[in-house]
């Protein structure tokens, strides 16, 4: 029954997409996963001899902004086919069926396919009373994720909610929405931050593990090596801007126009690892840095937390509303210098008499 | 204070030459990376028609904060090395607590020099650091490790070299370099309140006891009474009692 599964590539074929449209697909997502050419070869040979692997995608808290950044990603075989015809044999707001069909056909995939499919998770999991605040059929999303894991090969954690909570888990997080990886504990799982994460980032994760039925190479974070092990700011267009030490003061100013380094106006690209810079949005068309604005830092644990989204430093609550590291430290450094001057009165009062004593000694004995 | 005649004063040779050579590089790099560290953090807005390809301004105050920091690194490993090598005044014994009497001593400083209170053991005065200061650079040891492990985990992913790579797990374990930078800064300031009050004390301890405070971090010198330099001879002898003198 395995074996009889149509390969990949059966199935391409069956859609009317001619090998030339295959072998341009193999050639540009190995280079999305940061493989060298002689991997186009084996991501086709890969695609033409392995059986599809099922797909189950679960929404829970979430916008379903990384739905919707996956099945705008550049070339039509990964949302058409890859996903959307072949295998995705799950997802509520892409498949036709509905209510019970609906469930029926996860249920179906998760026997069928036990320890063999890839669960992909699009949103947090409130664990606050009992789970109460995400219900999909009649069942908790935690108990959704739960039953959906255990017969799973690995777990995509889609976007910043899934890998980390995004806003939903910002403070004081009402519904304790929590991120895949800390209910999950078993299983190999992959994060792939972003608020969306790129379309291609998306599409080269899912056939990587779908083509050599591997994880990807992951960070210290679990997060694809290819995609995330630089900064957005060393990837930057705007960086030569930087180094210039040349920057935008206000969004509104002459060096805005020009086009300089946005890092004094707030751009957190310093601290956040994504490729943005690189495949870009769109189809390659731009990125934020790239029309106008600052980086946020969508892609990194806490954004919501880590102070204004137009500011790169992260704030303490209760000293003034929000300050950061710098503006405590002038108060202390202001304190300090307090405390000094009146340790030296103090000095001058209370160690007087053995100041005047030591000078004294020395006059008494220059004239013995 | 012992009553100490100015014409019996003794010359004691205190600092080393390598604990005087890290002292001093350790002030001019800490200066420079404070200096370049906030210049990176919110540089200044210099105004300039040049294309960016003839500048490099911003480039250049980084490099300057990366070399220095490599110098901060080298001369601090070299320190802690000479605190198992150098003579007693730069031994770890002095700036870890290993004994109640350390405490005790602690307690002596505070009350001498800070409440200003009369203290029967006037147990501060010592030609080395005192307990106190000892146990606050000790603690200082741990900042410029903060410093370090912070510094190289958001230095890691430009580097190419093992020793900055070997702190690539830092961001991961503080969910983030904006957290990091965010540890770097409080540690920098840390070493700001440190340095202010360090200044000030030197100057306190050269004004009120007249030992050559100030000068010994550049000469090695000090001036102790002839009691002080008799007294230390002594528990150099006896090596039993010398926990508890000072």
């Amino acid at each position: 029954m395995v074996n009889q599964r149509p390969t990949y590539y059966e199935e391409i074929e069956r859609k009317g997409y001619s090998r030339r449209d295959f072998l341009k697909f193999c050639s540009m997502i190995t280079a999305y996963m940061g493989a060298s050419q002689l991997g186009i070869a084996q991501v086709a040979e890969a695609m033409e001899t392995t059986p599809r692997i099922p797909i189950i995608w679960l929404h829970f808290q979430e916008c379903t902004c990384c739905s919707e950044s996956f099945i705008r990603s550049s070339h039509p075989i990964v949302a058409d086919i890859l996903m959307d015809q072949i295998s995705l044999d799950y997802t509520e707001t892409l498949m036709a069926a509905s209510g019970h069909q609906a469930e029926l056909a996860k249920e179906e995939t998760m026997k069928k396919y036990k320890g063999e499919y890839i669960l992909c998770v699009e949103g947090t999991v409130p664990t606050a009373e009992n789970g109460v605040y995400c219900c999909i059929g009649g069942k908790t999303a935690h108990q959704v994720l739960e039953e959906a894991a255990e017969g799973a090969k690995a777990i995509i954690a889609w976007g910043t909610c899934a890998s980390s909570g995004c806003v939903q888990a910002a403070k004081p997080n009402p519904t304790t929405a929590t991120p895949i990886h800390k209910i999950i504990k078993n299983k190999p799982i992959v994060r792939v931050p972003g608020c969306p994460p790129i379309g291609e980032v998306m599409a080269g994760v899912v056939v990587h593990l779908v083509t050599f039925g591997t994880l990807p190479e992951l960070d210290g974070s679990k997060r694809p090596k290819a995609f995330y092990s630089k900064r957005v700011h060393d990837s930057c267009h705007r960086r030569p801007y930087f180094d210039a030490g040349l920057f935008v003061e206000t969004f509104d100013d002459e060096n805005a126009k020009k086009g300089y380094c946005l890092y004094k106006v707030g751009c957190k690209g310093p601290v956040t690892y994504n490729s943005c810079g690189i495949i870009k949005w769109n189809n390659g068309v731009s990125n934020p840095i790239q029309s106008g604005h600052g980086c946020f830092s969508c892609s990194e644990d806490d954004y919501w937390d880590n102070g204004s989204l137009y500011s790169r430093t992260t704030g303490y609550a209760g000293f003034g509303i929000e300050s950061d590291a710098d503006e405590v430290g002038k108060i202390a450094l202001g304190a300090t210098a307090v405390g000094i001057g009146a340790h030296a009165v103090a000095t001058n009062i209370r160690k007087r008499k053995l100041i005047s004593d030591l000078i004294d000694e020395d006059e008494t004995q220059k004239e013995s | 204070m012992q009553k100490s005649n100015a014409s019996n004063l003794k010359r004691v040779f205190v600092w080393e030459l390598p604990v005087r050579v890290y002292h001093w590089v350790n002030a001019l790099v800490l200066v420079v990376l404070v200096a370049t560290g906030f210049w990176i953090a919110n540089p200044p807005a210099i105004q300039s028609s040049d294309e960016a390809s003839l500048r490099y301004l911003m480039g250049w105050v980084r490099h300057i904060h990366f070399v220095s920091a490599y110098i901060f690194v080298f001369n601090f490993i070299f320190r802690l090395y000479w605190g198992f090598v150098g003579n007693r005044y730069a031994s770890w014994k002095s700036f870890i607590p290993t004994n109640i009497h350390f405490f005790e001593r602690i307690w002596s400083v505070l009350k001498v020099d800070i409440l200003m209170i009369k203290d029967k053991r006037k147990g501060y005065h010592t030609a080395g650091h005192n307990a106190m200061a000892g146990l606050v650079y000790f603690g200082m040891f741990f900042v410029f490790m903060v410093s370090i492990v912070t510094g190289f985990g958001l230095y890691a992913d430009m580097s190419t070299w093992f020793l900055p790579q070997m702190f690539d797990w830092v961001p991961h374990m503080f969910g983030g370099d904006a957290q990091v930078r965010h540890i770097h800064h409080v540690a920098t300031w840390v070493t700001i309140l440190f340095t202010v009050v360090h200044v000030y004390l030197v100057m306190y301890h050269d004004y009120v006891e007249g030992n050559g405070e100030v000068s010994s971090m550049f000469g090695g010198w000090k001036f102790m009474s002839e009691g002080y330099v008799e007294h230390t001879k002594e528990q150099q002898k006896n090596k039993k009692k010398k926990k508890e003198l000072v």
